[in-house]
């Protein structure tokens, strides 16, 4: 157990540094974020609609995007020069390679939501301050579950024909239930609504994250060549 | 018998089961059309009904069976229960399809509205999706095996999901119709109907069935067309 995440570890280690180093990914990724945040600004009338009605969902959609931009090249990564036999001829288990998969998706993730998150406040004037822990705590908790199940596709939709188009096909109807939880917890903190209010959503956002992350453990192995 | 012989033979046994089920679905027509009371407020667009709930049992019917057959692939590796899970899928589709159909068709005189965002319009259209990206997934890999496992895995998680869905898009408020059969207590739903509606799920059960068989045996049939072929080829 200890020794899988030690592995898992490493391997996030060497996926994070190769990021690090190049930087490519992440920058376009947080370009992309920036842009998808100011092109919303024409998707709404300013003078009809409240920037506080239309944000939960903006920032998911923004949220979503971006996961989707980084689980892509997980696995692509792997691909350039058969990397992803050399991990696998290593004493690493398939869990702790995906474990460490999910680590470096959820740090890379995590940075870009890190960063969109003020320039999300800054842009559609929402206080995000007051209600900082518990956003934290649903955008971390639907992270881990948007993550957790992309990352199990990403691993089969490079492998497939139109790999790039194949992700978001196999992986969006996946996202409709964290998704939909966050959105309805998220609105209910920016309209400064009791938390008991989102209990429900909350549970549920819980309840997929544990019950896919242990099935995405359990059958991960079935998407690797043996 | 050769493999191929085998499934040609099975394909041609399927043609009358098809053809009485067929028959039968006309029948279902025929009595909830003719032999059927008006439903006293929505009239006869409430027809709609005995084609809709069949439809849509064997729907879930259908996700259920390639949830199972998947996760035994997974355990057994035998390539049959993947090529009939892929024929469970396919025929499934049908049947979603039918459901998404028909419920417009109705709502459009009773709520007024082709489309809503209801809880369970919701889930049946992202049932939809999930099939069909299983569908997709099947014809965007090339090496059985590794489409067989893909796909099983694809099968599992869809299964899961559903349960998700259905309560994310019940925390909103429905305004789809209530259980009138599965529910706590008696049905709601008077003699007449219910019988109709009770023939109508048997016959879309068979419905159902044979196509499957139909579409599994042609599946078989196309596998050992393929097998022959490269032992032609080694040859």
């Amino acid at each position: 157990m200890l020794e899988t995440l030690r592995l898992a570890l490493a391997i996030a280690a060497k996926d994070v540094r190769l990021e690090f180093r190049s930087r490519t990914a992440f920058v376009s990724a947080l370009v992309f974020t920036a842009l998808v945040l100011a092109i919303f600004n024409f998707a709404r009338d300013p003078t009809a609609v409240s920037a506080s009605d239309l944000a939960p969902g903006i920032l998911w959609i923004t949220f979503t995007f971006a996961a989707m931009l980084g689980l892509n090249r997980a696995f692509g990564l792997e691909r350039e020069n058969r990397a992803l036999d050399g991990l696998l001829l290593s004493p690493a288990s398939r869990t702790a390679l995906y474990l460490g998969k999910v680590l470096a998706n959820l740090v890379f993730v995590g940075s870009v939501e890190a960063i969109a998150l003020p320039l999300f406040a800054l842009f559609f004037n929402v206080p995000i301050l007051p209600v900082l822990l518990p956003l934290v705590l649903v955008i971390a908790l639907a992270t881990v579950g948007f993550v957790a199940v992309g990352t199990l596709m990403s691993s089969m939709a490079v492998n497939t024909r139109l790999a790039e188009l194949m992700l978001p096909v196999l992986l969006l109807p996946f996202l409709v239930p964290p998704v939909t939880s966050a959105v309805q917890i998220t609105a209910r903190l920016f309209a400064g609504r009791p938390f008991s209010e989102a209990l429900g959503w909350l549970r549920l956002l819980v309840g997929y994250d544990v019950i896919f992350v242990v099935a995405c453990i359990l059958f991960f192995e079935s998407t690797i060549e043996e | 018998m050769t493999p191929t012989e085998q499934a040609e033979r099975t394909l041609r046994r399927t043609v009358p089961l098809i053809v009485v089920a067929v028959v039968l679905v006309a029948a279902v027509y025929v009595r909830a059309l003719v032999f059927t009371p008006y439903e006293m407020v929505q009239g006869p667009a409430q027809k709609i009904f005995y084609i809709h709930v069949p439809s849509a049992w064997v729907a879930f019917l259908a996700f259920g069976i390639v949830g199972v057959t998947s996760v035994v692939y997974l355990f057994l590796k035998d390539p049959r229960l993947d090529l009939f899970a892929a024929s469970t899928a396919e025929v499934g589709m049908v049947f979603t399809t039918a459901v998404l159909v028909t419920g417009p068709i109705w709502g459009k005189p009773i709520w007024g509205t082709w489309w809503t965002w209801d809880a369970r319009l919701t889930l049946t259209l992202f049932l939809w999706f999930v099939i069909l990206g299983y569908l997709i997934l099947r014809t965007a890999v090339h090496e059985p095996g590794q489409r067989a496992r893909y796909s099983a895995v694809l099968g599992i998680l869809g299964a899961l999901l559903v349960p998700f869905i259905h309560i994310s898009v019940y925390l909103f408020r429905t305004m789809h119709p209530m259980p009138v059969v599965l529910r706590p207590g008696r049905p709601t739903l008077p003699g007449e109907m219910l019988a109709t509606l009770l023939f109508g799920f048997a016959v879309f059960t068979f419905l159902f069935a044979a196509l499957l068989r139909y579409r599994y045996a042609l599946a078989r049939l196309a596998d050992a067309r393929a097998h022959a072929e490269a032992e032609r080829a080694d040859a």
